[in-house]
């Protein structure tokens, strides 16, 4: 198990090679990104508004203060589970060249599909630690779509972001789906054991 | 009998303390989780899941130490009030406080408004709504105090709920097979493991599931049922699940579930209700009671 700091935007190259179980820390900026706006974007088809090429995107909707005209300070940054953007992310990965996407408990087939074809991964952060996250922004540098807050679109600028664990990588690996089929195994001599 | 008067000041304190409570409850962890947490780390076994476990450890140093918000999620607010039978009270003042309470939260702290309507999505911004906070009554006896507990509680457990009326032929055996299925297949890594299993027997549909939910969210991490029946079932299911190997944010491990916590209640001779509400491994709560002078305490 590797560890590696990358830096924003990042490249396939980058992205290749991150095997799951590898721990990195990323440097640059990530954005945030989350139901209300990806709905938009890809149901409602509304281009995004900045360029993700090469981008971090994690999924979140902040605590903020208001401090000026589209300005925010950090109240409490954390992430939220992934699963239900499942089905956004090839459209992030084939039509906005996202590579990483930061979240909570994975994705499923068509997002593994998605890093695999186009050299993406995902990253794994801890929920519910979002004081310990929050540390780790140094700035919020922009915000957009604020009509849907606190779903808008956030850029964060980071520092020492991590370690997060690769637990999908672009081989079509994913630690999720190793350790609950483990789990679904177990089933029957569980229930045998309890009389079940 | 004679009840007791409470004083003039007594709804504005209790406004107060909602406001309080909620602002609590993100940011400082009951002393049982903290605790639970420092033992899940001692006993795991995988170095993916102590990693993630001392992120967890780390996370509450510094949302102590900076007086940050432990989670993001500030949840759907729920209040939980326990009104005692000695005590005069006027209820629509009450609820009026609570509200007031958990909005002035929201604005003045100011929290992430983290409730919408759900037919337009739409946002107060102040965490409430139509029927939210949400609200549980209950009245004590012999009793002059208002007890009241807050629980902010995150989408990522709340949305892995489950009820299933299975029927008396599938008898406890169905029961256990429906938990250990949904947490393997349904629940595993999405509500931040290690979590606390609320499970809720018996009843009608809506009460099996508000009993799960009082199992999940409203109970000290290592208490048992006072049923000796329900305390060997929470027993015996809290090690089932944990042997599943889910670990810490489903990465593997052998800390899945940090407790599981049954409540029951007699059911119809046709039915064999069983329901799963999960609280994420911040379990996050705050009590307080209110005497009729105003004078309170707070705690967990």
């Amino acid at each position: 198990m590797a560890e590696y700091t990358l830096k924003t935007p990042l490249t396939e190259e980058d992205v290749r090679k991150l095997k799951v179980g590898d721990k990195v820390t990323l440097e640059g900026v990530i954005f945030g990104i989350r139901d209300a706006n990806l709905i938009r974007m890809f149901d409602g088809k509304v281009p995004a508004p900045t360029d993700l090429t090469g981008a971090a995107c994690i999924h979140t909707a902040p605590n903020v203060r208001k401090i000026g005209e589209g300005k925010y300070e950090p109240v409490c940054i954390g992430t939220t589970t992934s699963s239900r953007m499942d089905r956004f992310t090839p459209g992030l990965m084939e039509q906005y060249g996202v590579r990483a996407v930061i979240g909570k408990a994975g994705m499923m087939e068509a997002s593994m599909e998605a890093m695999k074809k186009h050299g993406g991964c995902y990253l794994a952060i801890v929920g519910g630690a979002a004081a310990w996250e929050t540390d780790k922004i140094l700035e919020i540098e922009d915000v957009w779509w604020e009509d849907l807050m606190p779903e808008a679109i956030w850029k964060f600028k980071v520092n020492n972001f991590g370690p997060l664990i690769v637990a999908m990588d672009s081989y079509g690996n994913n630690l999720y789906f190793d350790v609950k089929a483990k789990a679904v195994s177990k089933l029957e001599e569980i229930y045998k054991k309890i009389g079940a | 009998m004679l009840k007791q008067q409470v004083a003039n000041s007594f709804y504005k304190t209790i406004e107060e303390i909602c406001k309080d409570l909620y602002i609590k409850a993100l940011k400082d962890l009951p002393s049982d989780v903290r605790q639970v947490m420092k033992e899940a780390y001692d006993k795991e076994e995988t170095e993916t899941g102590k990693q993630v476990l001392a992120t967890m450890l780390e996370n509450i140093g510094v949302a102590d130490k900076n007086d940050r918000l432990i989670c993001q999620d500030t949840g759907i607010p729920i209040y939980f009030v326990k009104v005692g039978n000695k005590l005069s009270i006027d209820f629509v003042e009450l609820e009026a406080a609570i509200i007031k309470g958990c909005q002035r939260a929201t604005v003045e702290h100011p929290l992430r408004s983290s409730v919408v309507s759900p037919l337009k999505r739409e946002n107060n911004q102040n965490s409430s709504g139509y029927r939210i906070p949400a609200i549980h009554y209950d009245v004590v006896q012999d009793n002059a105090k208002v007890e009241i507990l807050m629980v902010p509680k995150g989408s990522g457990s709340e949305n892995m709920s489950f009820l299933k009326m299975l029927i008396p032929a599938e008898g406890v055996r169905g029961v256990k097979r429906f938990i250990l299925e949904t947490i393997a297949k349904n629940v595993g890594a999405n509500p931040c493991p290690p979590y606390v299993v609320g499970i809720g027997l018996g009843g009608t549909a809506d009460l099996c599931m508000k009993l799960a939910k009082i199992a999940a969210v409203t109970r000290p991490i290592g208490s048992r049922n006072p049923d000796p029946e329900m305390a060997a079932f929470e027993e015996e299911m809290f090690k089932a699940i944990n042997e599943l190997g889910i670990g810490p944010m489903g990465l593997g491990g052998v800390n899945t579930a940090i407790d599981v916590h049954v409540e029951h209640a007699y059911t119809h001779i046709t039915q064999n209700p069983v329901a799963i509400n999960i609280q994420c491994w911040p379990a996050r709560r705050a009590r307080a009671v209110i005497s009729a002078d105003s004078s309170y305490q707070v705690g967990y």
